[in-house]
């Protein structure tokens, strides 16, 4: 077969991205015992937020936009968005304690809904398909590294010609993964999120935790939806471009066993499943089955998982309960 | 003087239910106190007060003299008060230092510096545990001693064990005491939870008995015994005493020949194990903890595969049957029963957020005939339970896992025996219950007998065991290593049974 394997590689990772943002939050939030199934609508605010910010700013700034201001402002907006939508998620299932599967569905019809307002909004302002000055477009999706790097024959390709979220992204996994394995704070964490009654036991602040991990862990996930408004959607509001982005995120989340250096692969594998209908086409499998590829490996996953039993594999054990000192 | 802890006036109620009734209490320094009462009374709850798990409805708290207010936790470490709960607050998939590192805020984060702290406590006090070793590869006797160490490294001067020996064999449950006397010398002051009064008697110095939420008493050890305990207790005169009667006509029900088992890792949990369990007989199975009992009875029960051997079971008045190769639903339903009480003990058979009434169902659904389920036969069945047992509960409907620890338990075992099985098999069925509803459970178990009924019966205590069986079978490291006569047996006997098959080699420690 003749394939580019170089560039299925680059498309791979530039699709896996998002879902690396996504997956990252999630497990920061599911390590808390929090289950936020509204991933999916989290990933919409954040793209039409973060596109949103900076088409504002584009049209506020005229020619002299500057394109890092541009990123940050995207960055800022998406990430908030984020923030927001899981800040009510947090209010309603740790302080009212309502049920956790429900709120997050209920969070993806709200986020989803809120994205298509504002992203059909602009549309509409605009009169057509809204997009940022071609200016600005590359410094979302534009390589970072020096040209030099890039030109490396294959490992160029392969590890240097991404533009800046790729990089930002593994950052991100990396501290997080630090985080939960080497800091006070991370250990914490995990604890309420294995038995936040042993942690409150223990006098850690359950409540501040489950907060304080889901709201940003929202804030991260959303991120993902403008990096793929931004980069893979080349800054246009498509309406349908994020569905399903939010989903296969969470079951990313199992793929990983809820830890972040996973998620780095794992996103890989995922983003390139994703995109392999259109790289590697066999002519009489359908494209749908394609696309169910990494809910199919997810659950070869769980399977295997299972069977191992190893104890450091499963999900954390509180995950998905409400927590009332009171109640036993 | 000043104590070093004194509670006033403590009231605390949950909804309608009055857990704790205006208690006052102290505890001082150098003295290891035993807090006594019939499940329900509010020991736990009166206890999680200190501990910062409730907050108190009314009542004041001293620690050393000085009122405090105990919100949470933290407050209560801060007050050099550390418990160690009736259900463990471990994170299993952390080490026991991580564990220990839980909550403590000093310096920089360092789990090797938390490790050797682990380790020195342990030397000051004759623990013997392994700090990086993950909590669910742990037995329950090293957990507790985590536990213990968590409450020390946080230099707690009051000590809360709330049930601490239910789930110990008694050669733990000696390291523990040793350990208890060590911090009562240390200067401690200690709290000690506990149904079992021959430990009460053998380890503190004054008793304090709570009665339905109320302070009946405190009382110095020295002067007093087991039978003014108990009726400070209950309220009322009790008798303790099992009486024993002869078994009539017993008959062949389980007959069982060369049973071997492995676990999924090709350890032999059962090595060719053979008995005969009579009709109208109470046979008793001692053994160390872990030497097979609970296999044996899951084996029976059909929840175990069996490797190789036979249980021939003949029910009164039909043909014999074998059960290997039955369905645990099929074993149920020709008669054997299983009551296992779990460590925790919702683990095995209860669903916590469920009322008694349903609890009763889950045993009973596929009785039923037609689509709909049957509510009157269950509520009948908890109403007897409720009663006979005196379940401390608002209502049958209460969710069970509000009830307290004993309670849930009478439940668990009140529904088995309420099945009317042929075969009823009962392990660690008095395990937290206190020690009046232990004496009707067994002489439940004695009525069963009676009835026709073929009992096994796995129990901790050899005292109880030889007043109650007939015969008793003794386990060692998965083989019988002995079938003595109850009414002859010696607990020496036993005992050195327990230790070795066949009087010889294979000691299992
Ligand atoms: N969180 C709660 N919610 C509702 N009721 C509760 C709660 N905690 C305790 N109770 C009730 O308070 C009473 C006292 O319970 P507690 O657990 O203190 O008893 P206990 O003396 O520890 O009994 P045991 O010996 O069985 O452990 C019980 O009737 C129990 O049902
Ligand atoms: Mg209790």
């Amino acid at each position: 077969m003749n394939f580019n394997l170089a560039g299925l590689i680059k498309a791979a990772v530039l699709n896996g991205t998002p879902l690396l943002f996504g997956t990252s939050g999630e497990i920061l939030t599911e390590k808390s015992g929090n289950l936020n199934l509204g991933v999916e609508g989290l990933m919409f605010m954040g793209g039409a937020f973060g596109l949103a910010g900076a088409f504002w700013y584009d049209q506020l700034a005229g020619g002299n936009a500057s394109g890092i201001v541009a990123v940050l402002i995207a960055l800022l907006c998406a990430f908030l968005a984020g923030c927001f939508g899981s800040l009510i998620f947090s209010f309603l299932t740790i302080s009212l304690r309502a049920n956790q599967n429900v709120t997050g569905l209920a969070l993806t019809i709200f986020g989803t809904g809120v994205g298509q307002f504002v992203g059909e909004q602009l549309r509409l302002k605009v009169g057509g398909n809204i997009s940022i000055s071609n200016a600005l477009k590359g410094s979302f999706a534009n390589p970072v590294l020096p040209q030099s790097l890039q030109d490396i024959p294959f490992l160029g390709q392969v590890l240097f010609s991404y533009n800046g979220f790729v990089y930002l992204g593994i950052a991100m996994a990396i501290v997080m993964s630090l985080f939960l394995n080497r800091t006070r704070r991370g250990l914490y964490l995990k604890a309420v999120g294995e038995s936040p009654s042993t942690a409150d036991a223990a006098g850690i602040n359950v409540t501040k935790y489950k907060y304080l991990a889901t709201v940003i862990g929202g804030g991260i996930s959303a991120i993902g939806g403008m990096v793929y408004t931004m980069t893979i959607a080349g800054t246009v509001w498509n309406h349908t471009a994020l569905s399903g982005e939010g989903w296969v995120a969470v079951a990313l989340v199992i793929f990983c066993l809820w830890k972040p250096l996973n998620a780095l692969w794992g996103s890989v594998l995922f983003g390139g499943l994703m995109i392999m209908y259109l790289r590697v086409p066999v002519s009489f499998i359908p494209s749908q089955i394609y696309k169910v590829l990494p809910y199919i490996v997810t659950a070869i996953v769980l399977i295997i998982v299972s069977l191992r039993q190893k104890r450091e594999d499963q999900p954390p054990a509180s995950l998905g309960l409400p927590y009332f000192r009171e109640e036993r | 003087m000043t104590h070093a802890v004194e509670l006033k006036n403590i009231t605390k109620r949950f909804g309608s239910v009055v857990a704790n009734d205006k208690v006052d209490l102290y505890v001082d320094n150098g003295v290891i106190m035993s807090l006594l009462g019939e499940n329900g009374s509010g020991k736990t709850t009166l206890m999680n007060m200190l501990a910062g798990i409730y907050y108190p409805d009314e009542g004041q708290i001293f620690v050393n003299g000085k009122e405090v207010s105990i919100r949470d936790p933290k407050d209560a470490y801060a007050n050099g008060i550390g418990m160690i709960h009736q259900h463990f607050k471990l994170i299993d998939v952390f080490t026991a230092a991580q564990n220990v590192a839980l909550g403590i805020e000093d310096g920089k984060y360092d789990l090797k510096k938390v490790a050797e702290g682990v380790r020195e406590i342990s030397e000051k006090y004759g623990f013997d545990i392994d700090p990086d070793k993950k909590i669910y590869s742990m037995s329950v006797s090293e957990k507790q001693t985590v536990e213990i160490i968590k409450v020390l490294y946080r230099g707690a001067n009051i000590l809360i064990l709330d049930e601490p020996t239910a789930v110990l064999t008694p050669q733990e449950t000696d390291k523990l005491f040793r350990i208890l006397k060590a911090m009562k010398e240390d200067g401690k002051a200690i709290i000690l939870i506990t149904h079992k009064l021959n430990e009460v008697m053998a380890v503190s110095d004054v008793v304090a008995v709570l009665r339905k939420g109320q302070h009946i008493k405190t009382v110095r050890t020295a002067e007093t015994n087991p039978q003014q305990l108990t009726e400070m207790m209950v309220g009322r005169a009790v008798t303790l005493n099992i009486d024993r009667t002869d078994p009539v006509d017993p008959k062949p029900r389980l007959t069982i020949a060369g049973l071997t088992c492995r676990d999924s890792e090709g350890v032999s949990k059962l090595e060719d194990v053979g008995f005969i369990a009579y009709g109208g007989e109470i046979l008793g199975i001692a053994g160390i903890a872990g030497s097979g009992q609970k296999e044996l009875l899951e084996a029976i029960a059909g929840l175990r595969h069996i490797s190789s051997g036979s249980i021939i079971y003949t029910p009164e008045g039909k043909s014999p049957a074998e059960l290997v190769g039955k369905t645990p639903m099929e074993i149920k339903d020709a008669g054997v029963a299983l009551a296992f009480v779990p460590e925790d003990r919702l683990g095995m058979g209860l669903v916590g957020g469920m009322g008694m009434t349903e609890n009763m169902m889950l045993r009973t659904w596929n009785k039923g005939k037609g689509m709909f389920i049957n509510r009157k036969e269950p509520e009948k069945v908890a109403e007897q339970v409720y009663e006979f047992l005196e379940v401390v509960t608002p209502s049958i409907d209460y969710p069970v896992r509000k009830l307290s620890g004993g309670n849930v338990q009478k439940v668990l075992v009140g529904r088995e025996i309420a099945s009317s099985p042929s075969v009823l098999m009962s392990a660690y069925a008095v395990r937290g219950l206190d020690i009046n509803t232990s004496y009707i459970i067994y002489n439940l178990m004695e009525s069963q007998k009676a009835k026709g009924v073929a009992v096994i019966f796995v129990g901790e205590d050899l005292d109880v065991l030889l007043a109650l069986c007939d015969r008793i079978l003794v386990l060692c490291g998965g083989r019988v290593s002995g079938i003595v006569d109850a009414r002859t047996a010696t607990k020496e006997e036993v005992g050195l049974l327990m230790t070795q098959v066949g009087g010889g080699k294979e000691a299992n420690a």
